[in-house]
């Protein structure tokens, strides 16, 4: 093993950066060949009808309807939540037993597979409380998926705003809760903002927590109380099923553009974040 | 005490409520698992259940073995995949590039774990599995096809966490080790990577969890055969797609044998957690 020192560096170098390149590089070309394949068969019809023959024809308008209806749902449960917990632990607390407790919760909770959510909210909303495939079980149980990254980008956040705007708050007289949501919370909304984008984003792509929950109907939901599916389900049961390969191609480029647009608003709105407080 | 000041506390007791939140559905989740999957597991045996290696639910025969073996399998072979890349692409961005390039490359990676899993899944089935199969002989859908994509599908998860517990190290070791003339691959090996230990095994240990939980894309690609595959090259079926598959018409017995399956995902899963959440405090700690 006495190779010379310089040398084995070399290598070293130029092997990582193969492997990365090549990871890069696979990133893109999944990027690329989605779009490639896909856009051809998006135009304005395939956005704004509704599929026709279990997707064989028509568009995939009511599955972005219920795309949208549901991270919304899941969104507007799970933020007040999510953020409610990031200021308790931050502001109105000191690390301790009890702080220990929820961090290792929301950690576990952030590592449970999606499919158990799915079993879970099969059980509980759909069965036992009797709410049915609908867009009423599958939003709680996106709500509870998504939890963790809300409560752990907020705590980000609220952390990074400097110490001096809460006392000068307080100096002025502020109560803490005045001093939360008058000065914290502004300060930080770009950081919270970008838990709740990511969180979007894993809402649009999810499946196995949705396929179980919210089922899969066509029709546009009318109701919390209505199934329905979402874009990611739809691409699923097209491909899986044989049903319609361009129409497959054609949701998968939808899905992809989504979430391309999710990492560039999380990415300028982080970026202009750090730059503030750094 | 004034108005403020009694909002004040009514607030915070609002708070302690909502910030238990995460553990308690933690706890219910926890429950219901057990509370659906335990009973029949009891009742045909839990060794039976882990042992057994047929899976004939219309014949109450419930045996997981082939189904615990495919996820160990596939798991493993994304491991083979994820872990040398995954440290490669995280020494690369905090050690050998300029801080312009990582700004392109992390926001990249980053983008890696957005894609949905049932695209990973599609690209398996359009352009791996045939691959696999012209190359290879076979039918495509394999061990190695799943093991190829749950290892680029777990590359964000170690990336992020290897790159942090790389960036977290003080200065000075690099400093120190390469004014005692070491190169900087020399500095990698035996300083930063010893160093940065306990938070890059907690970032294989999270990947390890994410594919073992991965459902959609190696549903897909997997093939899904109920036997223990005997080469690379053979379909196999996980835990999780035994589960996703029957889910939608499984009813009474059935339908329980697939939430035991869904309780041993769960422990193993909350292992996994308990021993990354060990690792990386233990590093925090160490750190002062």
């Amino acid at each position: 093993m006495s190779l010379d020192p310089r040398l084995s560096q070399r290598i070293a170098r130029v092997l990582l950066w193969a492997m990365t390149v090549l990871t890069v590089a696979v990133l893109v070309f999944i990027i690329f060949f989605i779009l490639r394949k896909g856009l051809p068969a998006v135009n304005i019809d395939f956005l704004t009808k509704n599929p026709v023959d279990m997707g064989r024809g028509g568009g995939i308008f009511s599955t972005v309807i219920g795309t949208i209806v549901l991270t919304a749902l899941a969104i507007v449960i799970a933020t007040p939540l999510g953020v409610g917990t990031a200021i308790y632990l931050t502001e109105y607390t000191w690390e301790n037993t009890l702080t220990r407790v929820i961090r290792f919760g929301a950690e576990c909770l952030a590592g449970i597979p999606s499919i158990i959510f799915g079993l879970f909210g099969f059980i509980l909303f759909v069965t036992k409380l009797g709410f049915g495939w609908s867009i009423l079980s599958g939003g709680l149980t996106l709500a509870f998926m998504i939890l963790p990254t809300i409560i752990r980008t907020s705590e980000e956040a609220i952390k990074s705003v400097p110490a001096s705007y809460r006392q000068v708050s307080f100096s002025l007289g502020g109560t803490k809760w005045q001093t939360v949501t008058r000065v914290v919370l502004p300060s930080a909304l770009p950081g919270i903002m970008t838990g709740i984008i990511l969180s979007v984003g894993r809402s649009i792509g999810e499946t196995a927590a949705v396929i179980f929950t919210a089922g899969s109907a066509l029709r546009i939901p009318t109701s919390l109380f209505s199934s329905s599916r979402t874009m990611s389900v739809h691409f699923y049961i097209l491909a899986r099923e044989g049903i319609s390969m361009s129409k497959a191609y054609g949701t998968a480029a939808i899905l992809i553009i989504a979430i391309l647009a999710v990492n560039i608003a999380t990415y300028f709105l982080m970026n202009r974040f750090i730059r503030k407080y750094s | 005490m004034n108005r403020l000041e009694k909002r004040d506390r009514h607030v915070r007791l609002a708070l302690l409520v909502i910030a238990f939140s995460a553990v308690s559905i933690l706890a219910v989740i926890t429950v219901f698992m057990f509370e659906q999957g335990t009973p029949i597991m009891f009742k045909y045996g839990v060794k039976n259940f882990l042992a057994g290696s047929d899976w004939y639910p219309s014949e109450k025969s419930f045996g997981l073995w082939p189904m615990i073996v495919g996820s160990i399998y596939v798991t493993s072979g994304a491991m083979v995949i994820g872990v040398p890349f995954g440290l490669a692409c995280a020494i690369v961005l905090t050690e050998f590039s300029s801080k312009r390039v990582r700004g392109v490359i992390k926001p990249l990676i980053e983008l890696l774990a957005g894609i949905p899993s049932v695209v990973y899944g599609f690209m398996g089935v359009v352009i791996l599995v045939p691959f696999i199969r012209e190359t290879f002989g076979g039918p495509g859908l394999s061990v190695l096809a799943a093991s190829i994509i749950l290892g680029i599908m777990i590359l964000p998860t170690i990336i992020s966490i290897s790159v942090d517990s790389l960036q977290a190290i003080p200065p000075a070791y690099r400093e120190g080790s390469i004014a005692l003339g070491a190169t900087k691959w020399q500095t990698v090996r035996m300083v930063l990577l010893p160093a940065a230990r306990s938070g890059i095994i907690a970032s294989i240990i999270l990947g390890m969890g994410r594919a073992i939980g991965e459902t959609m894309a190696v549903i897909m690609i997997a093939g899904n055969a109920i036997s223990v595959p005997r080469s690379l090259l053979a379909p196999v079926r996980t835990l999780t797609s035994n589960i996703a598959l029957e889910m939608g018409y499984a009813a009474g017995e059935h339908r329980q044998a697939l939430f035991a399956t869904g309780v041993i995902l769960f422990i193993i899963i909350m292992i996994l957690n308990t021993v990354a959440n060990v690792t990386s405090s233990r590093r925090k700690k160490a750190k002062g």
